[in-house]
C-alpha cells in the first residue's frame, strides 16, 4: 500500500471510530492488522492466527485459497473475539473497502464485547491458542507426530459436544433432567481409564478452543447483521466522492446480497434489525443485541410480514429437484431454529460410562427431528472408541424406531 | 480522541507459513490414501481411454473430518427466492450443489449424503505413484551404450570458480567469520543477536502476554512471545513508532563490511555417468476372437502401463509390439492399442516371431531383452506343445519371460497356463488376472523387486 493511501486509511479509521463512539457503539480497542492473501486465509482456515497445526486446517486453507486463486469467493477481513481486538485486512483491498470494513469489524467489535453469549468468552484466546499450540508441539516431539494426530483426529470427531454453559476450567456441565452430560468431550477427558495426561490435556485444550468459538456460531445472524446495520449506517456519514459511492453500493451489494436457494445471514440479520428499528427505534436494537442469539432472535423477531417481504420459504428434496413447500411463517421459523439449535450439530449427551458393569460408554442422541447420517456414524464412532478404550454404543432414532449402535474396537452393529 | 483506540499495522508475514505446511500434509495424506486405492485406479477405464494429462477425480473417504450429523438430504430446509416464490415452485436441481439450504459449520450441508474427499490428480502424477517401486528386473551391463543416465552433482566447495556457481551463503559466511576474527564487524556477535533481536517482536509481551499466562498449565510469557516470533505473528501489536524494525533500518543493526577475494566459495559438480544398459521389450498379445472385450481391455490396461512405465524410467528402451491370433504380425503402437481380431488362437505365431525379431535386430550380449506375452490361454490343443517349446528357448534369450492369462472363471483346463506351468527357469514369471484390481498386482510382480533377486 503506498504511504498516501495508508495515510488516508488512518484519517477515515479515526473519523469511523469517532462516528462509532457518537452513535454510542462501545467497542474493544481495535488492532487492524493489513496482511497479504495467504494469511489471512490461513487465519479463515484455522480460526485464529496461533491455532494449533493440523493437516484439517491445511485442507480448509487449500480450499479457500484456491477458490481465492480462481476468483471464486473473496474475504475481506476476519475479526477475531479478543481484547484488544484483531482485524486482518486483505492487503490487496482498495481505500474504500477497507472504509467499509472497518465500520463492519466495529459492529462486530461492538458485538463481542455486550452480547451475553460472548460474557464467558476469553478475551486472551490468542495468546492461549499459542500456548495450546505449543503444548501439542512438544507432544509431537515426545510423542511422535503421527500419534498425536491420530489423537487430534478423534478429539476433532467430537470437539463440538461441549456444554457451553461451562465457560471455564475443568468443572462439568449441568446433568440434563434425565441425567445426561452434554459436555461429552470434558466427560471423556475427565472419566476414560485408558488415556494418558497428554491426551487428557489435548482433549481439554480441544474444548476450551471450542467453548470459545461457540458463541460466534450460535449467533452468525444476529453478528452479521449487526455489523453491516453499522458499517451502512457509519459510512453514510463519511464524505465520500461520487466514485467512492458507486463502489461502495457495489461491495455492499456483495455482501448482503440474498443469493437464490439459500440464507444469507448477512441479509437475513440486516433485514430483521432494520424491521425492528422502524417498529420499535435504536436503543431496541441495542438490548436485542446485547441479550438474544440466532434462535431466540429468530424466534421472537421473525414476523410474517418480514418473511414475505424477503420472499422466505421453506423447500425440500423431492427425487431429483427442489421444491417449494411451505411459505408459512411458522414453518420457515421452526426449519431455521432447527438448523441453528446447537450451532447445527446433533445433540448428544454421555447418558452411563459404565454399561452392563463393564464400563462401556453410552451415547444418547436427542431426537430433535433429523435423523444422523449412518455413513458418519461409522467413521466417528470407532474414534470414540479410540478416546474411551471399550465398547462405545450410541441410542438414536432411525426411520422413527429407536436404534442402538455399537462399536466393539472392531465391528459397527446396529 | 485517544489514539489508543486503534492501530494500523503493516507487519512482515513471511515466516507465517502454517497453512502452507498443513496443506503439504493434507496433501501427503490424499496421496497416501490414493495409494492405497491404486489396485482400483489403475484399472480405471477413464485413464486407460483418452490420451493427455486429463485430471481424474479421487473420492477418497478418510479425508473428510468424520463427524456425528445430520442426514439432511431429503429434509425441509430454509431459502430465499427473489420475490413471488410460490408452494410447489421448483427452485433447483439435486446434484447441482447450489441450492443447499444454510451451511452447517465448514463443509457439511454443502452435499448431503456425500462422506467423501474428492482428491484430483493428473495422470503423470498417478504414474508416479504407481512406478514408485517398478524397475526392469535383472537388468545387466551390456555393450550397446545408447541407454545411459546423466546426471549432475553439486558436492564439493572450492575457493576457485566460475562466478555464476558461487557460494552465496558459504561467501557471506567466511565474509563474517573473517570479520569477526579481525574485530571488524561491530557487534561481533553478530549473526547470533539477529535472531535473537527482542526489537522485532519487542512489542508483544509488553502488551499481550499479560494477560494470559494466568489461565492455562503452561510455561509463562516469555514461551509465548517465543512461540509467536517462531510463527512470525506479531498481532498487530507494532505501534507507529516500531513499525521498521526490518533490520535494514536502525542504526544499531550490524553492518557487514566488503566481500573480499579471499571469501567466495564456489559449488563444483562432478558429471556423474552410470554404465546403463540397452533393452528391448516385446509386448505380446493376444487378439483372437476367444479374447473378450474385458480379456482385451484387462491386456490393454497392462500394457498401457508398461510403456508409460518404460518411457518414464528409460531413456531409451525400445518397446516393439506384437499380436496374434493363428498368425502373429508386428503392428505399430497404435494399432496394437485400438485395433481388435478374431479369429482362433495360436500361441506359438507369437513366439516364433519374437524369435525372429530378436535374432535380426537384437544380438545377444548387446541387449537386455524382455518378453511380455498376455492371452485367455485358450490356444489350440495341438499347438501347446511347440508353444512351450519355443518359450522354453526364447528363455534363452531374454532376461525375462512374463505371461499373463486373463480368465474371470476357473473352469476350463487345458489352458495354455497348465503348458507353460512346466517350464522351469526363474526368468519365466507367470501371473492370472481374474479381475481389472489385478492388473495393478500383476505390474508389481513382473516389475517389482521380488524377481528381481537374481
Amino acid at each position: 500500500m503506498i504511504d498516501q493511501e495508508a495515510e488516508q486509511l488512518e484519517e477515515a479509521a479515526e473519523r469511523l471510530t469517532e462516528l462509532a463512539l457518537e452513535n454510542g457503539l462501545d467497542f474493544f480497542p481495535m488492532r487492524y492488522q493489513v496482511c497479504p492473501a495467504e494469511v489471512l486465509y490461513s487465519i479463515g482456515a484455522y480460526g485464529m492466527p496461533t491455532r494449533f497445526t493440523h493437516w484439517s486446517f491445511g485442507k480448509a486453507y487449500q480450499r479457500m485459497k484456491t477458490e481465492y486463486d480462481h476468483g471464486l469467493s473473496k474475504i475481506y477481513e476476519l475479526v477475531i473475539n479478543s481484547d484488544p481486538c484483531y482485524a486482518f485486512l486483505l492487503d490487496s483491498n482498495t481505500l474504500l473497502q477497507n472504509k467499509l470494513i472497518v465500520a463492519h469489524v466495529l459492529g462486530h467489535s461492538d458485538f463481542f464485547k455486550n452480547n451475553a453469549m460472548f460474557a464467558g468468552t476469553d478475551r486472551q484466546m490468542v495468546e492461549r491458542m499459542a500456548v495450546f499450540a505449543d503444548r501439542i508441539e512438544r507432544f509431537s516431539h515426545e510423542y511422535g507426530s503421527d500419534e498425536v494426530e491420530a489423537f487430534l483426529d478423534a478429539g476433532i470427531a467430537i470437539q463440538e459436544h461441549v456444554d457451553p454453559f461451562v465457560r471455564f476450567g475443568r468443572t462439568e456441565g449441568f446433568r440434563e433432567a434425565d441425567g445426561g452430560v452434554k459436555d461429552v468431550i470434558g466427560y471423556i477427558a475427565g472419566h476414560s481409564r485408558y488415556l494418558e495426561e497428554w491426551q487428557r490435556e489435548i482433549l481439554y485444550m480441544l474444548r476450551a478452543e471450542m467453548l470459545y468459538f461457540w458463541p460466534q456460531m450460535e449467533t452468525k445472524i444476529m453478528n452479521e447483521g449487526w455489523a453491516s446495520y453499522w458499517h451502512l449506517k457509519l459510512v453514510r456519514e463519511l464524505d465520500l466522492s461520487d466514485s467512492e459511492i458507486v463502489e461502495f453500493a457495489k461491495m455492499n451489494a456483495g455482501v448482503i446480497q440474498p443469493s437464490p436457494g439459500r440464507i444469507n445471514p448477512y441479509y437475513l440479520g440486516l433485514m430483521m434489525l432494520r424491521h425492528i428499528e422502524k417498529k420499535e427505534g435504536l436503543k431496541a436494537l441495542f438490548e436485542i443485541r446485547e441479550t438474544e442469539s440466532d434462535v431466540s432472535f429468530i424466534r421472537n423477531y421473525l414476523t410474517k410480514e418480514l418473511a414475505e417481504e424477503m420472499d422466505l420459504f421453506v423447500f425440500k428434496q423431492e427425487e431429483r429437484v427442489y421444491k417449494v413447500t411451505a411459505k408459512d411463517v411458522a414453518e420457515i421459523k421452526d426449519n431455521l431454529i432447527r438448523s441453528r439449535t446447537n450451532g447445527g450439530f446433533p445433540y448428544l449427551t454421555v447418558k452411563d460410562d459404565d454399561l452392563h458393569g463393564r464400563g462401556e460408554l453410552l451415547l444418547d442422541n436427542r431426537y430433535e427431528g433429523l435423523e444422523l447420517d449412518r455413513k458418519y456414524v461409522e467413521r466417528t464412532l470407532p474414534l470414540v472408541h479410540r478416546l474411551w478404550g471399550r465398547n462405545v454404543h450410541l441410542r438414536t432414532i432411525v426411520d422413527g424406531q429407536e436404534k442402538t449402535y455399537v462399536y466393539d474396537g472392531k465391528h459397527l452393529a446396529g | 480522541m485517544d489514539k489508543r483506540l486503534f492501530v494500523i499495522a503493516r507487519d512482515d508475514w513471511s515466516l507465517h507459513r502454517k497453512g502452507e505446511i498443513d496443506q503439504e500434509r493434507h496433501k501427503r495424506k490424499v496421496k497416501e490414501a490414493i495409494r492405497e486405492n491404486l489396485a482400483d485406479l489403475v484399472s480405471e477405464e477413464s485413464i486407460i481411454m483418452p490420451q493427455g494429462d486429463k485430471v481424474i477425480k479421487v473420492p477418497i473417504r478418510s479425508l473428510d473430518e468424520p463427524k456425528f450429523r445430520y442426514n439432511t438430504q431429503d429434509k425441509p430446509q430454509v431459502g430465499q427466492g427473489q420475490g413471488g416464490t410460490q408452494v410447489g415452485d421448483i427452485i433447483g436441481r439435486a446434484g447441482e450443489g447450489d441450492a443447499a439450504g444454510p451451511g452447517k459449520g465448514r463443509e457439511a450441508g454443502d452435499q448431503p449424503g456425500a462422506d467423501y474427499y474428492e482428491a484430483e490428480l493428473t495422470i503423470d502424477e498417478l504414474a508416479e505413484l504407481v512406478f514408485e517401486d517398478l524397475k526392469l528386473p535383472k537388468l545387466k551391463p551390456k555393450a550397446a551404450p545408447d541407454l545411459t543416465v546423466e546426471d549432475v552433482r553439486f558436492e564439493d566447495v572450492r575457493k576457485q570458480g566460475m562466478i555464476s556457481n558461487v557460494d552465496k551463503k558459504r561467501t557471506l559466511f567466511e565474509a563474517i567469520k573473517r570479520q569477526a576474527l579481525s574485530g571488524g564487524l561491530p557487534g561481533a556477535a553478530g549473526a547470533a543477536a539477529w535472531s535473537e533481536s527482542g526489537d522485532d517482536y519487542g512489542g508483544y509481551d509488553a502488551d499481550a502476554g499479560s494477560g494470559a499466562a494466568g489461565a492455562v498449565p503452561a510455561p509463562g510469557t516469555n514461551d509465548l512471545a517465543g512461540t509467536a516470533a517462531r510463527l512470525g505473528l506479531t498481532l498487530g501489536l507494532h505501534s507507529a513508532e516500531s513499525a521498521g524494525v526490518i533490520p535494514d533500518s536502525g542504526a544499531s543493526v550490524p553492518v557487514l563490511g566488503p566481500i573480499i577475494g579471499d571469501d567466495l566459495r564456489f559449488k563444483t559438480w562432478e558429471d556423474i555417468r552410470k554404465p546403463q544398459s540397452s533393452a528391448v521389450v516385446l509386448a505380446m498379445m493376444d487378439t483372437s476372437g476367444s479374447m473378450g472385450s474385458f480379456e482385451k481391455y484387462v491386456a490393454r490396461s497392462f500394457f498401457f502401463w508398461m510403456v508409460r512405465f518404460l518411457r518414464t524410467k528409460y531413456e531409451n528402451v525400445q518397446i516393439r509390439f506384437l499380436s496374434h491370433c493363428t498368425e502373429a504380425k508386428e503392428v505399430d503402437e497404435d494399432s496394437f492399442f485400438r485395433k481388435g481380431e478374431s479369429g482362433g488362437t495360436k500361441c506359438s505365431s507369437v513366439y516364433e516371431l519374437a524369435h525372429a525379431i530378436l535374432d535380426a535386430d537384437y544380438p545377444p550380449g548387446q541387449f537386455n531383452a524382455y518378453a511380455f506375452h498376455f492371452s485367455d490361454g485358450d490356444n489350440l490343443d495341438s499347438d501347446n506343445p511347440a508353444t512351450v517349446k519355443l518359450a522354453s528357448d526364447l528363455l534363452e534369450k531374454v532376461n525375462m519371460l512374463g505371461y499373463g492369462e486373463i480368465r474371470q472363471h476357473i473352469y476350463g483346463s487345458k489352458r495354455l497356463w497348465e503348458s507353460l506351468a512346466g517350464l522351469n527357469s526363474p526368468a519365466f514369471v507367470q501371473a492370472i488376472l481374474k479381475e481389472k484390481e489385478d492388473v495393478f498386482k500383476t505390474l508389481k510382480a513382473f516389475f517389482g523387486d521380488e524377481v528381481a533377486a537374481s
